[in-house]
């Protein structure tokens, strides 16, 4: 026996005074989210390492043979490795295909999540503190932008501008800012109302300090839950906008991209072809909203403690 | 008579509703929608002595919570001035404006709402010496320590949140954070009225105590007279933006004038009555939207005559240091029963 008390737990949960801290403790305490979450890191990790990862680059000519085409899953290929999710109408290996399809996907997803969070969380809280005229001109422009159809305006900016990424990120960023402004205005107004941000003027401390010291963190679970359920829908807009062959370039592929390349296939037996990638897309947007259900019960503050 | 700490003179507090586009389209096409102006504080002139506390009393709507703000520096005023010691307010430099504006802290009435949820306690404290270069960063801690124990608080709980302590605990917290930037005057806007009446007790207590340690000057704004006689040195009744009475608290509670006072002071529970019948003022608190002509109190006043639908009464010096707007101190003494509706009920 030793005199030193041995502590069970080698590893501690962290402090529940961060809201790092809590958002951790809060989806390793709920069996669902810590499945979605790990699901969330793996896919990341996968499209973070897809190059090492993927048993064959899809979009080298020469790694791909044409006699290849429309394998079923599990096949053998004429080098002697297996097709494991099969082949596509180039020969290419589908689970190669999805991964750097699920590379595509995020990174516009992620991108054009972030920089809509970054511009309506702004505008939108610059509406609340200022209100009046400000206000009145930042709503009218959002309730302009929210009331015409999110994909329509999507397709008429990349008709204009034509494919590619960082066009495609462009149009989501333009057709999602608008969400995040409202409900940050919404989280805002409530908070601008309450007696802490009149101690906070009374105590002289400065509006920059304020805005972003005293509301925005009170703003923080509206941000973040519209910001998963954004990115989420970022990624299924991205897909939508590729099936219709205006999104990405060939090129560059994406989730809705191999999909929309089966898709004549899908019923003549060669389901493989967009029903994988669909399953993969299926997996990656309800995982992701899994996690920002959780975060957003955990983040309130009135759930803390309980 | 010394300087006042903080005077208003005239001071007036509007909220106006403009009309957006959509109304102003609306407008063209004869919807007639106009924009509304309420007067939540209405030509009050107000002085309050270094270390007193006076007691502003009045029903829920009266514009009592709106004096305070302004007095504090969380709204501008429409019109008039704020004197702080003798200077207007107005005219300061920036420097001196920001030490006007620490000088005089708020403790707000509900200690949920007061205190910022994702702060914890020391830094709600600490924060605003922290940023005015008051304290340096090292001794922050030391300085929470200091203010909590000072309001009755345990140290140890500085890096908790808010939602981890009572209603009584939070407004100490609250008394704490305005404390932090060696306040001269606080103004208690409701501080004690959503606290059970033991916690109550306890806050003014505090508040009591450091009066007496700090030198602070009060004003204590409350719908409890009760409470008001207890703390207040001089009390100021508001009645829809104006101050109808003041006077000092004996003064006050002993010869009250006004009718709207009077009639108050009748309402007030005491042990002495036990089982008498309350009889509140007839009527509601008009509409500070169309507020009546003349004294605001006349379609309630027992004693109204046609001169009070015409005339604004001036607040006129009744007696020493006792204030009064009421036109029957212009009328001759016989006109008018002395305190009859006091005694007959």
């Amino acid at each position: 026996m030793t005199d030193q008390p041995i502590s069970r737990r080698a590893w501690r949960l962290p402090s529940s005074d961060t809201v790092i801290g809590r958002a951790f403790n809060g989806l390793v305490t709920s069996p669902k989210a810590l499945v979605a979450a790990v699901l969330c890191i793996a896919l990341v990790l996968i499209a973070t390492f897809g190059p090492w990862l993927a048993p064959q680059n899809p979009y080298d000519l020469a790694a791909i043979d044409f006699f290849d085409a429309r394998l079923p899953p599990m096949s053998p290929s004429m080098t002697g490795s297996v097709y494991l999710l099969g082949t596509d109408g180039q020969g290419r290996d589908m689970l190669s295909a999805m991964i750097y399809g699920l590379r595509t996907s995020l990174v516009v997803g992620l991108l054009s999540g972030v920089v809509a969070l970054l511009i309506g969380t702004a505008l939108g809280l610059v509406a609340a503190y200022f209100g009046g005229r400000i206000d009145a001109l930042i709503m009218r422009v959002v309730d302009l932008m929210l009331g015409l159809p999110a994909i329509l305006v999507a397709l008429m900016l990349l008709a204009t501008l034509g494919q590619g990424m960082w066009k495609v990120v462009l149009a989501l960023v333009l057709v999602q800012w608008a969400q995040f402004a409202r409900a940050v205005r919404a989280a805002a107004l409530i908070e601008r109302g309450k007696e802490y941000i009149e101690a906070a003027v009374s105590l002289g401390l400065s509006k920059r300090r304020i805005l972003f010291g005293h509301m925005l963190p009170n703003c923080m679970a509206p941000i973040i839950v519209v910001g998963t359920l954004q990115v989420a829908s970022a990624i299924s807009a991205e897909a939508t906008l590729s099936f219709l062959g205006i999104g990405l370039p060939i090129t560059e592929p994406s989730l809705g991209l191999l999909i929309s390349n089966g898709y004549q296939t899908l019923l003549s037996g060669q389901y493989w072809i967009s029903v994988y990638p669909g399953l993969l897309l299926l997996v990656l947007v309800f995982s992701i909203n899994i996690v920002g259900d959780r975060l957003r019960e955990v983040l309130n503050p009135r759930f803390v403690g309980r | 008579m010394t300087q006042p700490l903080i005077e208003a003179r005239e001071l007036s507090k509007r909220f106006t509703t403009r009309l957006d586009i959509a109304e102003r389209v609306a407008n063209l096409f004869g919807a007639g929608l106009e924009e509304r102006t309420v007067h939540a504080v209405d030509g009050v002139s107000l002085a309050i002595r270094p270390g007193e506390v006076l007691g502003l009393v009045g029903e829920s709507g009266c514009g009592k919570s709106t004096l305070g703000r302004v007095l504090a520096g969380i709204h501008p005023s429409s019109s008039g001035d704020v004197f702080w010691e003798g200077r207007n307010v107005a005219e300061l430099s920036a420097a001196e404006t920001r030490q006007a504006q620490l000088a005089a802290q708020m403790i707000f009435q509900d200690p949920m709402s007061s205190l910022n949820p994702r702060k914890t306690v020391a830094q709600a404290i600490g924060e605003a010496p922290l940023a005015h270069g008051m304290v340096r960063r090292g001794d922050v801690a030391a300085m929470v320590a200091d203010l909590m124990e000072r309001v009755g608080l345990d140290p140890s709980y500085a890096r908790r949140y808010p939602h981890q302590f009572s209603g009584g605990q939070r407004q100490r917290i609250g008394i704490a954070r305005a404390l932090a930037v060696q306040p001269r005057f606080l103004i208690c806007d409701e501080s004690v009225s959503a606290l059970d009446v033991s916690i109550q007790a306890q806050i003014l207590n505090l508040f009591m105590d450091l009066r007496a340690e700090l030198g602070l000057t009060y004003l204590f704004i409350s719908h409890d007279l009760g409470v008001v006689k207890h703390i207040s040195d001089r009390v100021a009744i508001m009645y829809l933006g104006r101050i109808v009475e003041s006077a000092d608290a004996d003064e006050f509670f002993a010869r009250p004038n006004h009718p709207y006072t009077q009639a108050l002071l009748a309402e007030m529970p005491t042990v002495k009555q036990r089982r008498r019948v309350f009889q509140p003022v007839k009527g509601e608190i008009p509409s500070p939207l169309h507020p009546p002509s003349g004294c605001h109190f006349h379609p309630r006043c027992p004693y109204a005559f046609e001169h009070c639908r015409i005339e604004r009464p001036a607040l006129r010096e009744i007696a020493p240091g006792h204030v009064s707007a009421c036109h029957l101190n212009d009328a001759p003494p016989t006109a008018r029963t002395t305190n009859a509706l006091h005694e007959t009920t």
